[in-house]
């Protein structure tokens, strides 16, 4: 199996559209080594603007070039670009919809050994309350740059989520990339299994162990957490027993909650949530932390059986 | 414009910026009052723009970044022709896009405001693409003084230099108070000039309510080639009406019948003295 990293697929997304999309731009808040963006620096050295430090004022520049027709693609943490910033993301940005991109990366608890400060469990909760925004959580490299490819060409305010660490390809989620649409992996009618981000490889496991033991599986992927493809989560329920969502993102204001909201008006099922439990994250390798905090296939079976005896 | 001509629209503007607030029992009487010299300045004699060019790429372009003092960017863009002055009579009413905060649905808006500290980021933005796209146009944004206190300004500051924006110019309109006290008792932001210089910017210091002294200073930039421009405006809030000037009340305050007579009576008075000049 092979492993890339996600924030890869970001950058190489942007270097593939680059030459079409003269006014593509990348501004950094002094981290491109981190969000690989050094790699469009190095092809596109007029293109690219290091603020320095500083992420509100990175966003708000963004903000004025989508004004005179540029797409920026403001590039940092996932815990900058939300909490740091949050309030130019939703008054310079969200607010008059402006045509800018947020490319986020280190976010969830695989961003590993940095802890707490730099894992963003909460970018999620944060910009699906904005309105206007569109979030796009990729679950490989391939998908991210598809991804990024799909933000650049959609017109308005995106936030492209991404981790920082090297995450298997997954080819069941290359097949072509729609902002809005789910890509259903398993169309099975016992029990609902909804994903987004790097969550689609524990779902896969999840899924075949399950079907192994005689289990009918609907897996479900959803790079798009807004606006969320309410038509396939809305079958899941009226077709299968129940839901449940793994998101590397706090249980609050992320997909589960985005999934369980539609669920509870229109076709009530039971709906459980794999992410972070309302705490901070801690150092580890990534690996560590999952199995620490509950984000592995074992969690994701334990929930569904639940679902099932009930 | 004559100079007659352009202080009788400061009069005039005082007397629309006064009744619109009175209409919507809402509004930043002070802060209005305290900037409106400075947005008669630039829309009649020294920005390219105009309802006809609005969309053109070369305009000047001018964002409020104290978006607060909506009233005063409201009744110059109605007198500009953006907008019949009379949609004002909606101004902060159910249904009305004339908010108490500019927004972009209202013509001749650039960017929606009013969260502060984002206006000199937003025009840096702007700015820097001018600079890209090799355009002559310039950037006015205009900064309250209490909003100083904003750290992302610095922010700005530092990579408006850092970048050479020369295209670029901040007003800083420095009526020496904000919402709750004297800015210098709240977060002083004295030495304002020293401040900006050691940040990289070319600094220019003028009476904020001197007519022909804004328009020869907005008109002579880049003071410095390489460096973003700053005018430190020394305003009085609530200027032009005797009862309100330096009046901390009076940053949202709305009159009364009696005061609301009472302010156009010294506004007409006004009219009437640079008549006879
Ligand atoms: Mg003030």
């Amino acid at each position: 199996m092979e492993f890339k990293h996600t924030r890869q697929g970001y950058v190489d997304g942007l270097l593939e559209l680059a030459e079409e999309y003269p006014e593509l731009l990348v501004l950094d808040a002094d981290v491109a080594k981190a969000t690989k963006t050094v790699d469009f620096e190095a092809a596109y050295p007029k293109r690219f603007f290091n603020c320095g430090v500083q992420e509100q004022n990175m966003l708000s520049v963004a903000a004025g070039l989508a004004l005179e027709g540029y797409i920026p693609f403001a590039s940092t943490f996932g815990v900058f670009a939300t909490c740091r910033a949050g309030d130019q993301l939703r008054n310079s940005i969200a607010y008059p919809k402006l045509n800018v991109k947020v490319g986020a990366t280190h976010c969830g608890i695989t961003t590993g050994g940095d802890g707490a400060s730099h894992q963003a469990n909460e970018d999620i909760a944060i910009v699906r309350s904005l309105p206007n925004m569109t979030i796009l959580v990729p679950g490989d490299y391939e998908e991210a740059k598809q991804a990024t490819i799909a933000a650049a060409k959609f017109v308005g305010p995106v936030y492209l989520r991404f981790g920082r660490d090297k995450y298997p390809l997954i080819p069941e989620i290359h097949g072509g990339f729609t902002i809005g649409k789910a890509k259903v992996l398993k169309q099975g009618n016992d029990i609902s299994i909804i994903t987004t981000g790097i969550m689609v490889d524990e779902g896969l496991k999840a899924a075949n162990s399950l079907e192994s033991e005689g289990v009918s599986v609907r897996l479900i992927h959803m790079p798009t957490v807004k606006p969320i493809d309410k038509e396939v989560v809305l079958n899941a329920a009226k077709e299968t027993k129940g839901i449940v969502t793994a998101e590397e993102h706090s249980i609050i204001g992320g997909l589960g909650e985005a999934v369980a909201g539609i669920v509870a008006e229109e076709a009530p099922c039971m709906v459980h949530r794999i992410g972070m439990q309302d705490v901070f994250g801690e150092s580890g390798q990534a690996g560590e932390l999952m199995d620490k905090f509950g984000f592995r296939a074992k969690n994701i079976i334990e929930k569904a059986r639940k679902i099932m005896r009930n | 414009m004559n100079s007659l001509a352009i202080q009788k629209k400061s009069v005039e503007y005082r007397k629309k910026i006064l009744t619109y607030i009175k209409k919507a029992n809402a509004g930043h009487t002070g802060g209005s009052l305290s900037c409106i010299d400075i947005l008669n300045v630039l829309y009649n004699e020294v920005m390219n723009v105009s309802p006809d060019n609005f969309h053109h790429p070369d305009r000047d372009r001018y964002i409020q970044s104290k978006g607060h003092s909506v009233e005063a960017l409201f009744v110059v863009l109605a007198d500009q022709g953006f907008f019949p002055e009379s949609d004002l009579e909606t101004l902060c009413q159910y249904q009305s896009h004339y908010v108490g905060h500019p927004t972009r649905k209202v013509n001749g808006v650039e960017q929606n405001t009013g969260a502060l500290g984002h206006g000199l980021s937003i025009s840096a933005g702007v700015a820097l693409a001018g600079k890209m796209d090799k355009k002559d146009y310039k950037v006015f944004t205009l900064l309250g003084d209490g909003e100083l206190a904003e750290g992302s300004n610095w922010e700005a500051a530092m990579i408006a230099a850092q970048y050479k924006l020369d295209n670029l110019i901040a007003i800083v309109d420095r009526n020496t108070l904000q919402i709750t006290d004297r800015t210098r008792h709240v977060c002083n932001t004295e030495p304002l000039a020293e401040k900006f210089k050691a940040f990289g910017w070319a600094v220019k210091e003028v009476d904020g309510h001197h007519l022909e002294e804004l328009k020869e200073t907005f008109l002579s930039t880049p003071y410095e080639k390489g460096k973003p421009n700053l005018v430190i405006a020394n305003t009085t809030k609530g200027k032009g009406i005797s009862f309100m000037e330096d009046v901390l009340k009076w940053h949202h305050g709305v009159p009364s019948d009696e005061e609301f007579e009472k302010c156009m009576e010294e506004l007409e008075k006004l009219t009437k003295t640079l008549e006879i000049v």
